[in-house]
């Protein structure tokens, strides 16, 4: 049997699969935050060293790593649109945007609050810290971009470039930032918690779980958007049920 | 039509430039006297403890040859794509590449030199010792090229955009960070007394790096920004 594994990459057949998906990945994200957030914070044991202001790291982690992760994802799309001039990773591109910039704000935001009892500040400029700011910026340049060029096919091609430069720059921009602060000698704090609970651990899984279903699904919803906002004028989108009301 | 040798055609193309230039002096001076004068607001908001900023001078140089470097990089290629002369150099059957590379090159020449030039005096301002300042000026030969290089790359994808100066400035400082970090982190070794060459060598990557991609990365932001 020839699988076709093209169908999916026309917007008129995704708006469909898509449609299909986001209950699935919404629901059991639904389901999985409150579990999480249970464990997170009623189950797992109070830390040795940092008592119950540790258990903002249940958040904190899983942002960090989606924010990071996602800014990949959609320079892959954003390089996959750009080679092979498909529409619809274009789309995915622009989609994942806004949630990654979140994430890295969310992270941004968990750490200052966990940093004000741990540290005594709300910001330190530890690499860490600094480069996720940065990060943030790459996103917010990217949606930037993306907003203030009319015609989505030239947005889509233009963005795309910054985000591969971004992508490629990003390890660069880490290790300069690291190095930076081990000369400066600015706060050092190692997290020796290789040795975690394992209540921690499922708590910490769960959490990353749940965000990332929480993540799929919100993309696929927003592409969803952005995929019946540029074929508007196309026939399949006309003859959807919703738009024929 | 006759094809021209490489280094010609990259000749040509700055000279050109520079001619521009030439001509409306006023384009190249603004941006000198905003450096100048983004400098020596410092003084005016932290206060005038020599101690304070001779520390701080290293950093404020850099900073404000970053924005000074910023500011210049609009005019990058909007004048040429005003008046069509963008649309006949992608046309051109020489390589796209290098006619980039060669006003990266004139963008350097009329934008980065005279700051790196103007740079000792105003550390002279912040009572930076000799030492120091010769390595700024060295660090600066080496990171104000890459910054046109990065920018260049910025000006293209903001072509003819509303609200370009802005936007360009948002993509390209993100970017120009890690030039930053090491062109102030050399003069600060430079002071303290450590070792000046890491960052020097770390810069001179860079500054290869950007000269090998940027043109090209850029000579695609440009097709894509004219079609």
């Amino acid at each position: 049997m020839a699988i076709n594994w093209f169908k999916y990459s026309a917007p008129s057949t995704f708006y469909g699969l898509a449609g299909k998906l986001i209950p699935w990945f919404s629901w059991s994200a639904a389901i999985l935050f409150p579990v999480g957030l249970y464990i997170s914070f009623f189950v797992a044991p109070t830390d040795a060293q940092q008592s119950e202001a540790y258990r903002i790291m249940f958040i904190h982690v899983p942002a960090s790593i989606l924010s990071m992760f996602i800014y990949l994802v959609m320079a892959a799309y954003a390089a996959l649109g750009l080679v092979f001039n498909t529409r619809l990773s274009s789309m995915m591109a622009s989609a994942l945007a806004p949630t990654g910039a979140l994430f890295a704000f969310i992270s941004l935001w968990t750490g200052a609050l966990w940093g004000k009892p741990m540290w005594g500040a709300w910001w330190v400029w530890d690499a860490r810290l600094t480069s996720e700011l940065i990060l943030l910026f790459l996103y917010l340049g990217f949606i930037a971009l993306h907003a203030s060029i009319d015609d989505p096919r030239r947005a889509d091609r233009a963005a795309a470039l910054l985000a591969i430069v971004g992508s490629v720059n990003v390890p660069i921009i880490y290790f300069s930032v690291k190095w930076w602060n081990t000369l400066h000698q600015g706060a050092t704090v190692s997290f020796s918690g290789t040795t975690m609970h394992v209540v921690m651990q499922q708590a910490l899984y769960t959490m990353l779980l749940a965000c990332w279903l929480y993540a799929v699904a919100v993309v696929l919803a927003r592409v969803r958007g952005i995929i019946l906002e540029r074929e508007r004028k196309s026939l399949w989108v006309l003859d959807l049920p919703e738009s024929k009301q | 039509m006759k094809a021209l040798p490489l280094f010609g055609l990259l000749g040509l193309v700055i000279r050109r430039d520079l001619v521009l230039a030439m001509r409306r002096r006023a384009d190249v001076l603004t941006t000198l006297v905003f450096f100048i004068m983004v400098v020596s607001l410092f003084p005016l908001s932290v206060g005038p403890e020599p101690e304070l900023l001779r520390r701080m001078a290293p950093g404020i140089v850099w900073v404000a040859a970053l924005l000074a470097s910023m500011l210049s990089l609009v005019r990058m290629f909007s004048a040429d794509y005003l008046d069509g002369t963008l649309e006949q150099m992608l046309l051109a059957p020489q390589s796209l590449s290098m006619l980039v590379l060669a006003k990266i090159i004139a963008h350097w020449m009329l934008s980065g030199l005279p700051l790196v030039l103007l740079a000792p005096v105003l550390g002279l301002q912040f009572d930076m010792p000799a030492q120091a300042l010769q390595v700024m000026v060295v660090t600066l030969l080496l990171g104000t090229p890459t910054l046109s290089a990065i920018g260049a790359v910025g000006a293209a994808l903001t072509l003819g955009l509303r609200g370009g100066g802005v936007l360009v400035s948002l993509l390209v400082l993100p970017l120009c960070i890690p030039v930053l970090i090491f062109g102030a982190g050399a003069v600060e070794a430079a002071t303290s007394g450590t070792n000046v060459m890491p960052h020097m060598a770390l810069l001179g990557a860079l500054l290869l790096l950007a000269l090998v991609f940027t043109p090209w990365v850029t000579a695609h932001a440009l097709r894509i920004s004219m079609e």
